[in-house]
């Protein structure tokens, strides 16, 4: 018995790659198994080596394991570009049509297993992906009923003989399969699991269920990889609520329409990759110095320009932080796992209110689009709080007098009104503007209304700015991430405590205003600091350096070809420290 | 009720004595008056530019936004607040230039605002640079042996974009643009009304002089049929798109707001941001 195991499915593009991985993946963690997916794909839709990998297991998973159990082959491409990652005792089930050749340095097993020809027996060629998930199940000596719900659900619009014939290949594949594992070395069951119902699902998915748990009702987005699920699913389900979601023409129209949308009182989110983002900088600054509320997803990937459009990197930091001209008060959180995807968004309404700016949910392509199992969500922790908007009767101005939406106020923020109330008529603009909104270039008017933005944030009150996992009151490492590294680290730490060395670990998840008084005394305590990050030049590190110091101290351990770390690959960096 | 002295606030203008904005301005509050606003009612959406000041000389919600992107914020308003009167305001640079994007989409999004760009064919709060309204031959600073583009054509281009009303002035007829505001307000969906605004201080070509002896008035083309597209586009080429007045107008084509699926009847911005516990329990379903 095995407690976890790794499965990948591979093959081109369009060949049901994906839904291979899904049927798979939904009934296991429907029998209370954790998940965490990897999906390796091309900027096509057809052709092109894909592959869906699968980490399977009775306790909690945060990332992708360093090696393979079970590699299951529609090419050849597939085991050449694969099979390395197969430990000794590992699977390969291949497709008998392309007649599989396994490579010489490889002591895996291969099995060529006709899934074509068995499914066209049945019926279509198209099922030989259950006919795979059949072959994986004989390997698992896992009950094929298990599938039974999934493929009900997935085929039961087409009809019972649809989703019978779907099954009858599920069940032909583990026969064949049966037959070959004669001795059953090469069996890997899996411990019972503990049934419990979880959720299965994307940080995408996360987010824009946080955004419509927060009250928000109105998207404007322009579709781009990897964040292109929050607005389909938002499509999905704000119509239900009254609410709707516009495909603009472009990221500045999405970006523009969102601020506007706000202004007028809606809490509206967009979303968009780091092409977009680049392109939304210049209305980011307007909702800055308007004082716009404003809820914008960053889920990076590889830059710059088009980059690596599919691919894993954390590289848009610096320019999430400090993008857009001149200065504005702005919050950017990265939430590190998907809960904290869903938590933080919806709290991200609540801050882009109370503190009236721009507040930049970042992402990145792992934790946005890494499918994995949820401890299921509660509205409990969801609170809906909108600062100092004003709902009350506005008792009438003399003289016309504007409503005085940028008071000077002791904690920066200043009543806002939304269009429609009577006595509340004020101008916006983005020219510097005195208290009413009236454009103004008078020095101390400048200073009264800068000094009055920044201190909105100056002492920001966010939740758990920094997720911690200190057992050490000394240690000989802290590593920071943020975002989707932090399942990497958790696993490199528990070997390397194994190893005997004293580690910390702190996932920064509110990046700016940096938290710098939870993470200070950390830095302070730890001999080194390893910063582990998805870009070149270690943002988050020269970010540390800048806010807490101790440039001596903070190492930077850097990954930027497009995939995600191993946990091996963090271990290794810091066993070589000491 | 508002009369159109209630549209005015106390902030002086800071266009050059005798520029053509002053009359649009007029004409605005005129029309919200004419229509029945309150000034809480009116939320006025402009650019950036001479003319994307008028934001902030109507006493009505004003929102002055960044260059070229009046449209996308103000379709933003008006999907949050369907009942709130948008009208979104400009100049040629702000509409057909940087902008241009959003000015097609926005027609053929048909949501119900209305767009009135005012047109002097030059940039005067840069001193006078070409415009893409600007003719072929124009000398500017920017074009000093004169401009070898041609210019956009607004009305044509709104015509095959899907515009559902289209419509065109010249500042000086007051009573003709007031008009012709009040019917883009009153219009199901998105109106279009391009002023020739005179730039006095940096385009000496196109005068006031000038236009008053190029512009034909439809209501003098005798049995001109607003409703008919075909002859709308023709008589724009024929004209070379020097005519004031409704020049095309769909009724029977529905708002964006009318169409789409779901969309509350009520003003977004009065929803309840509560969501039901057992809608959230059935969306947490959806994924196990």
């Amino acid at each position: 018995m095995i407690n976890q195991l790794s499965w990948k499915v591979g093959g081109q593009q369009g060949e049901g790659i994906e839904s291979t991985g899904e049927i798979f993946a939904i009934a296991l963690n429907r029998l209370g198994y954790y998940l965490y997916g990897y999906r390796h794909f091309s900027s096509r839709i057809k052709g092109g080596h894909t592959n869906n990998k699968i980490r399977v297991s009775t306790t909690e998973v945060r990332s992708i394991s360093d090696d393979l159990d079970v590699l299951v082959a529609f090419d050849q491409e597939t085991i050449d570009l694969n099979y390395k990652e197969l430990h000794a005792k590992g699977v390969i089930l291949a497709d008998a049509k392309f007649t599989p050749k396994k490579p010489e340095d490889t002591q895996a097993a291969l099995y060529a297993v006709p899934f074509t020809e068995i499914a066209t027996e049945l019926g279509t060629s198209l099922m030989k992906n259950m006919v795979a998930i059949g072959a994986t199940s004989a390997v698992l000596n896992l009950d094929i009923h298990v599938f039974e719900e999934v493929v009900q659900e997935i085929f039961g619009k087409k009809g019972a003989q649809v989703v019978a014939k779907n099954m009858d290949a599920i069940k032909a594949g583990y026969e064949y399969m049966k037959n070959q594992l004669v001795d059953g070395v090469e069996i890997m069951e899996l411990e019972k699991a503990d049934g419990k119902k979880r959720m299965f699902m994307i940080g995408n998915d996360a987010i824009a269920l946080g955004a419509v748990a927060a009250g928000c009702r109105f998207m404007a987005a322009y579709p781009i990889t990897p964040a292109s699920e929050i607005m389909e699913y938002l499509i999905k389900k704000l119509p239900a609520l009254g609410g709707s979601v516009i495909q603009t023409e472009d990221e500045i129209a999405a970006c523009t329409m969102a601020i506007g949308a706000n202004y007028a009182g809606v809490r509206t989110i967009t979303a968009s990759a780091g092409p977009g983002l680049s392109l939304k900088m210049e209305a980011i600054g307007l909702s800055g110095i308007t004082e716009t509320p404003l809820v914008i997803v960053d889920t990076q990937r590889g830059g710059p320009s088009t980059g690596l459009p599919t691919k894993q990197e954390q590289s848009d930091l610096m320019a999430m932080i400090y993008g857009t001209h001149g200065e504005i008060p702005k919050i950017v959180m990265a939430p590190s796992t998907v809960e904290e995807a869903f938590y933080d968004t919806a709290e991200a309404f609540n801050l882009a209110e109370e503190y009236q700016c721009p507040v930049i949910i970042l992402s990145d392509l792992q934790l946005s689009l890494g499918k994995q199992t949820v401890e299921p969500l509660s509205m409990d922790k969801v609170e809906i709080r909108r600062g100092k908007l004003v709902t009350d009767e506005i008792p009438e101005n003399e003289n016309k007098g504007y409503f005085k939406r940028y008071e000077v106020t002791a904690d920066g923020v200043s009543p806002r009104v939304i269009p429609g109330m009577k006595n509340g008529i004020h101008h916006v603009t983005g020219v510097e503007h005195d208290e009413t909104g009236k454009p103004s270039e008078s020095a101390a008017n400048r200073i009264a209304q800068m000094d009055k933005r920044f201190r909105k944030i100056e002492n920001i009150r966010f939740n758990t700015p920094v997720y911690k996992n200190v057992k050490h009151e000394e240690a000989d490492v802290l590593f920071v991430g943020f975002n989707s590294t932090r399942g990497v680290i958790e696993e490199a730490m528990v070997r390397l405590e194994n190893d005997g060395l004293k580690v910390n670990h702190a996932q920064i998840r509110l990046i700016h205003p940096f938290p710098t008084d939870e993470v200070l005394p950390l830095v302070r305590s730890a001999k080194k600091v390893v910063v582990v990050e998805n870009n070149a030049t270690g943002q988050l590190a020269n970010i540390m350096k800048m806010n807490v110091g101790h440039a001596e101290k903070i190492i930077k351990h850097l990954k930027y070809d497009g995939n995600p770390f191993l946990p091996h690959e963090v271990y290794t960096k810091c066993k070589e420290l000491f | 009720m508002a009369t159109f002295k209630d549209f005015r606030n106390n902030v002086k203008p800071n266009w050059c004595p005798g520029c053509g904005d002053f009359s649009v301005q007029a004409a605005m509050q005129r029309a919200a008056a004419n229509v029945g606003l309150e000034p809480e009612n009116l939320a006025v959406i402009s650019g950036i530019g001479c003319s994307g000041r008028i934001s902030g000389y109507i006493n009505s919600y004003g929102f002055h936004g960044i260059h070229g992107r009046s449209l996308p914020i103000a379709q933003g308003v008006k999907m949050a607040n369907r009942d709130l009167t948008v009208i979104a305001s400009g100049g040629d640079g702000d509409g057909f230039a940087i902008g241009m994007g959003h000015t097609i989409h926005a027609i053929r999004r048909n949501i119900d605002i209305t767009y009135v760009v005012m047109d002097n064919q030059i940039y005067g709060l840069t001193k006078g640079q070409t415009s893409p309204r600007s003719a072929a031959g124009f000398k500017t600073k920017s074009t000093p042996m004169g401009s070898v583009e041609q210019a956009i054509s607004p009305m044509e281009m709104a015509l095959t974009a899907g515009a559902t009303f289209v419509a065109q002035s010249f500042s000086t007829d007051l009573k003709d643009l007031t008009a012709l505001i009040e019917a883009g307000i009153k219009h199901k969906g998105f109106s279009l009304i391009n002023v020739y605004s005179p730039c006095v201080t940096y385009n000496k070509v196109n005068t006031y002089d000038w236009f008053k002896e190029n512009l034909t008035k439809l209501s003098d083309i005798e049995g001109y049929d607003p409703s008919n597209r075909e002859e709308a586009m023709q008589t724009l080429m024929k004209h070379n798109g020097l005519v004031t007045g409704l020049i095309y107008q769909n009724t029977e084509r529905q708002s964006y707001q009318e169409l789409i699926n779901g969309y509350a009847e009520t003003p977004l911005s009065q929803a309840d941001l509560n969501l039901d516990q057992q809608y959230f329990d059935k969306l947490v379903g959806e994924f196990m």
